[in-house]
């Protein structure tokens, strides 16, 4: 046991999870990979889980944390929506997530970004970091995958963007972090929730755009040598 | 910390964490808070981040609360624990007005229970890790008292909380006096939190400055402070002594 902690040195998250609040809604993101060490236990991870019909968490950190705190929170929002008689608010979702992490903080290892939509207040986005500080936001963004992210958010967040405009923030996003954290890889996943409903999409690790040092994948190199116009090797 | 033995087996794999009886460490933190009495009431400021190590994370977190009529609360250290802190005077607050006798907490009698909160925490190994400030004004009675962690309290005419107790107490020991006007006070004050933002790594240029009076509490819209560069020693520093800095 390590009593001798840098106090300035948080634990870093395997993941990138961002959360946007867009003209209507909210539009959360992930990454999909679990590693254990340096082996990638699942590559197709969802870490994007449901709560209620109208509110979403992405979580970060350790896996089991994250799940069990999503797992109790969704067993005490179902029935406090059964007591309540309609959907549950955003604002409750994330409350009960920080009663959970900050009433055992010495023990969980687990940073959650909550998101929904509800008729009161429309689309909100709640950081829960480690600690189990709670904090209203009109974006958040998460993880270890995150730390490269703050720069890019301070340039391309703009307030009142549209559907498109907040998807598409958000899969650049996620992508740019998985091109630089090894911690974060594999699809994106993203998940849109507004008054009509929730939306699930899927943008698979090759289909993002390429960035620097990165190169057009290729099944095989003879398809580069056989092609008409071949490409020069790069030393 | 020999002493502190864990009540865990020595082939444990919990970490340090899972002991619920250590010292904990903080996460999302909040630098420094100033405050000074002036003719009508209390000022105080505090910047807006919430920074996560090193990092500069969140660029919009109040760190100053009205509690009650009479008093306003500023806090430094763990966001968290101030946010649930909220939650004590939130109770203790509700419990006074459902007697609804007329009478009301005053700031003395605030700062009094937030110390024994710290410093009963602190007793059990288990603080709630800020340094705050409280300060209020009930029936033209002043008051400006400071909380820390492990329970040290005390009220003085100015106060300040983390750095700017070594950045900000010195400005106001020497250019402090009684019955200060309100442009002299907030004058006073941005000069602290300006010090403060060349100084404190954990500072951000934005900032709020509270005010509480008999009539009542008010906050500030966040703004920032303007910074000095033009020194003629900064822009060539090196000039004289090639390779220095």
């Amino acid at each position: 046991m390590d009593l001798n902690m840098d106090l300035n040195a948080p634990h870093s998250m395997g993941t990138t999870i961002i959360g946007v609040t867009y003209n209507g809604g909210v539009v959360l993101g992930a990454d999909s990979r679990t590693s254990t060490g340096m082996y990638v236990a699942n590559r197709a991870s969802d870490k994007i889980t449901q709560l209620t019909d109208n509110v979403y968490v992405c979580r970060s950190g350790s896996a089991a944390d994250s799940q069990l705190v999503s797992d109790y929170v969704r067993y005490f929002l179902h029935q406090h929506t059964i007591q309540l008689g309609q959907p549950a608010t955003v604002k409750v979702a994330a409350n009960l997530i920080r009663l959970l992490s900050y009433n055992n903080k010495n023990m969980l290892e687990t940073g959650l970004i909550v998101g929904g939509w509800d008729k009161y207040e429309g689309g909100k986005i709640y950081g829960i970091p480690l600690g189990g500080t709670l904090i209203e936001q009109p974006f958040s963004i998460g993880g270890s995958g995150s730390s490269y992210l703050y720069g890019f958010f301070d340039q391309a967040w703009k307030e009142g963007m549209t559907k498109d405009e907040a998807e598409q923030l958000v899969v650049k996003a996620v992508s740019l972090a998985i091109a630089r954290d090894g911690a974060s890889g594999g699809v994106v996943r993203t998940v849109v929730i507004n008054s009509e409903g929730v939306t699930r999409n899927f943008y698979p690790g090759d289909k993002l755009q390429l960035w620097h040092e990165e190169l057009e994948p290729q099944n095989s190199l003879l398809d580069i040598l056989n092609s008409p116009s071949p490409e020069p090797m790069n030393i | 910390m020999d002493f502190m033995a864990s009540k865990q087996p020595e082939n444990s794999l919990l970490g340090p964490e899972a002991d619920s009886q250590r010292t904990l460490y903080p996460y999302v933190t909040g630098t420094s808070v100033v405050a000074l009495k002036y003719k009508d009431g209390i000022l105080m400021a505090a910047d807006m981040g919430g920074s996560y190590g090193s990092t500069l994370r969140y660029k919009n977190v109040e760190r100053m609360k009205a509690i009650g009529k009479h008093s306003l609360l500023g806090a430094s250290g763990e966001i968290s624990d101030f946010q649930e802190i909220l939650r004590y005077l939130d109770d203790l607050i509700l419990y006074d007005n459902m007697w609804d006798d007329g009478n009301s907490l005053g700031p003395k009698e605030v700062h009094n229970y937030l110390t024994r909160v710290m410093y009963n925490r602190r007793n059990k190994f288990n603080p709630l890790w800020n340094s705050l400030v409280l300060g209020g004004i009930k029936n033209g009675q002043k008051y400006l008292g400071t909380v820390s962690m492990i329970g040290v309290n005390f009220e003085d005419d100015h106060v300040a909380t983390g750095f700017g107790n070594h950045l900000a107490r010195p400005i106001l020991r020497q250019e402090w006096h009684e019955n200060l006007s309100f442009e002299d006070g907030v004058k006073l004050l941005e000069k602290c939190m300006r010090v403060l933002l060349y100084r404190d790594r954990s500072a951000i240029n934005k900032l709020q400055i509270a005010k509480i009076t008999e009539e009542g509490m008010t906050i500030s819209q966040p703004y920032s402070l303007k910074t000095y560069w033009e020194f003629s020693a900064f822009e060539n520093p090196t000039q004289g002594a090639v390779g220095s800095w």
